[in-house]
């Protein structure tokens, strides 16, 4: 509700007064912020468009079958359920670990050379390709040791593709996020709210677990958010460690552990192998798919938004500063 | 054109340099530091200054209101005053640095020690060593010793020490948890959360009442503590720190980050609390240290320079460099 002086210069004719080459550089900036806008709008509306069209409530909860008729061939229930339950998986060991780490960098740190290695380490898993983590990981968990979390092929050998190999992989994904945002929220606090426990006659462990943790819970959340978006949409590691099936196929007696050491699929290789370059070549149900994961993420966005605004350290910032 | 503009900045530099010129011969050289026995009689010196100390008023600035600004209330009678603590030969140092430099001064319950002097003074490092927080600060190294009633703080477990040697900062700085929960924090053990939250109803009560919160707060105990006021976080604060009933309450600049009217009403509870706790309070508002306090130690440079009764600090101190002080000349 702020109104402007007749006689006060706008902003468009300050900018008519300026150097030619300024004026196209700020012409540039214009134009790569709106196609930003354009590239992420075009997307989503022409996903929306395509997917939408062949999305019926159906698709969401018949099994998938491998069937040539594609009347026949079902929906994607297994891979959203792979979906849902290699992202849960996957944080549920990401977020203790890079809790864990971003407190001792935090706090600890000591010996400075170990918290360096610390740091590169993570940068290092931050920057290696999925594809790489995943064979990596089927290298590992194909050890006798780890013959538990999967199951035994024809043969005897250890296969080393499930849920459990697939979303330890997972969580490395996740964990780079959640150490950066963790650390982030921990360094943003002040050293006097720290004393102020110490002062209280708190150790130092009783002021990260009551005091500190607390502080950062939406720092965390938010990292955590991010991470979950992250596996929901990595395909390679789906690939390699999951075994990318159309369905979900237990192995071993017990209920619910019988999924988890079996191997499965995702939304993700699910529109790979439906899109015209798989096998299904089904490209309707691969839009529809694509659709869903598409939300899935925009919802994760989103509730990353949802969480940094409920941070309670906020207020206190705003006072101490 | 350009040159006559240089020669008229050079003048006009030439006018400002002179400024401090005059300040100096006013003043003179810094006087010499000489180490001071908290307990002797006082000698004064210096005398007030004519007009410039109205006790307690600052001279920088504006003028002391009416007649100066009144204590808040009486020394207590020397019956109620009962030593709690007492540095001997105390010296700091951060790396080669010294930033206090052999002091000895007693704290006593039934007083209000105010610790003021310009920044760097040593005087929040003072403070901040008689529950031994310097110890947290990398570098920091002590000399010297502390007693709590009698006892060397180092044979005492630094966790129990700090129970008992409370302290409030600057920054109000409640926890993100319930105001409730804030005052339980500091009853319970280490991280624990017992006991329970219906067995310490009464003492986080107790607490609030003592720092002269629990009217404004008992119908929302539960409510996040980050939402009350500044001076209602500071004195939430308070109570955290007398949840453990000390011996001593160690303040540092408590006000500084507060409005004028929840200046006062801390100020009112550190004058009432000072019956029950040793209070140590380090300030550079200097009329809050008449206010406030009782005894009143001036450092500079990590020396202990005077030290003495409020009202002799204020209005007849031994020392040059104390008349400069409060008298506004630096600081």
């Amino acid at each position: 509700m702020t109104s402007t002086p007749a006689n006060k210069t706008s902003a468009v004719e300050s900018s008519r007064t300026w150097p030619l080459v300024d004026r196209i550089m700020l012409a540039l900036c214009w134009i790569a912020g709106i196609t930003a806008c354009v590239i992420a709008f075009a997307i989503i509306a022409y996903m929306a468009y395509r997917g939408i069209q062949y999305l019926r409530p159906g698709l969401l909860i018949d099994r998938p079958n491998a069937d040539f008729d594609q009347s026949k061939s079902g929906g994607f229930f297994d891979p959203l359920l792979g979906t849902i339950i290699l992202t849960i998986m996957g944080t549920i060991i990401a977020v203790p670990v890079a809790v864990a780490t971003a407190v001792w960098l935090t706090e600890y740190g000591r010996p400075f050379f170990l918290a360096r290695a610390v740091e590169s380490a993570v940068e290092m898993i931050a920057g290696t390709p999925s594809i790489v983590l995943a064979i990596f990981g089927l290298i590992l968990f194909q050890n006798e040791i780890f013959a538990i979390l999967s199951f035994r092929a024809e043969g005897g050998s250890v296969f080393g593709r499930s849920f459990f190999t697939a979303a330890a992989m997972m969580s490395l994904i996740a964990l780079p996020l959640i150490v950066g945002s963790t650390r982030e929220g921990l360094n943003a606090i002040p050293g006097h709210v720290r004393e102020a426990s110490y002062a209280l006659g708190k150790s130092k462990w009783a002021t990260i677990q009551r005091v500190l943790i607390p502080s950062v819970r939406p720092s965390i959340g938010t990292g955590t958010v991010l991470g979950m978006g992250r596996i929901a949409g990595d395909t390679a590691i789906v690939v390699v460690l999951l075994g990318a099936s159309l369905q979900l196929q237990g192995y071993g007696s017990v209920p619910g552990l019988d999924i988890l050491r079996g191997t499965g699929g995702t939304l993700t290789t699910y529109v790979f192998s439906n899109s015209p370059a798989g096998e299904g070549n089904a490209p309707q149900k691969a839009y529809a798919a694509a659709v869903v994961l598409l939300a899935i993420a925009i919802g994760l966005n989103l509730m990353v938004d949802w969480v940094a605004r409920r941070d309670p350290m906020q207020k206190a910032r705003a006072v101490g500063a | 054109m350009g040159k006559s503009r240089e020669k008229q900045k050079e003048a006009a530099v030439n006018e400002e340099t002179r400024v401090p010129e005059v300040a100096t011969a006013t003043f003179g050289p810094p006087p010499p530091i000489r180490r001071i026995v908290v307990e002797d009689e006082p000698t004064i010196v210096a005398p007030p200054p004519p007009g410039a100390v109205p006790p307690g008023a600052q001279a920088n600035g504006a003028p002391a209101p009416g007649q100066g600004i009144g204590r808040l209330a009486s020394a207590l009678p020397p019956s109620e005053v009962i030593e709690r603590m007492r540095t001997d030969e105390l010296r700091l140092f951060y790396g080669d640095n010294e930033a206090v430099k052999g002091v000895s001064i007693p704290v006593r319950r039934g007083e209000v020690l105010a610790l003021i002097g310009p920044s760097g003074c040593g005087k929040t490092t003072l403070l901040r060593s008689l529950n031994r927080l310097t110890e947290l600060t990398p570098g920091a190294r002590r000399e010297g010793q502390i007693f709590l009633d009698g006892q060397d703080i180092d044979q005492i477990e630094v966790t129990q020490l700090r129970r008992r040697v409370s302290m409030v900062f600057q920054q109000p700085n409640p926890f993100p948890m319930s105001v409730f929960d804030n005052v339980a924090y500091a009853l319970r053990e280490g991280a624990s959360r017992k006991p329970r939250k219906a067995a310490l109803q009464e003492p986080v009560a107790e607490a609030l009442t003592r720092a002269g919160l629990y009217g404004e707060v008992q119908e929302n105990l539960g409510h996040p503590a980050l939402r009350l006021s500044g001076g209602q976080q500071q004195r939430l604060c308070i109570a955290r720190a007398l949840a453990a009933d000390p011996e001593v309450l160690l303040l540092d600049e408590p006000c500084s980050a507060l409005d004028p009217k929840s200046t006062a009403t801390i100020e009112e509870l550190i004058v009432r609390l000072r019956e029950e706790v040793a209070i140590v309070i380090v300030t550079h508002n200097l009329q809050q240290a008449h206010r406030v306090a009782d005894k009143v130690a001036f450092m500079y440079l990590g020396d202990l320079v005077e030290y003495g009764d409020t009202e002799q600090v204020f209005g007849s101190p031994r020392e040059e460099r104390t008349v400069e002080y409060v008298s506004g000349a630096f600081g």
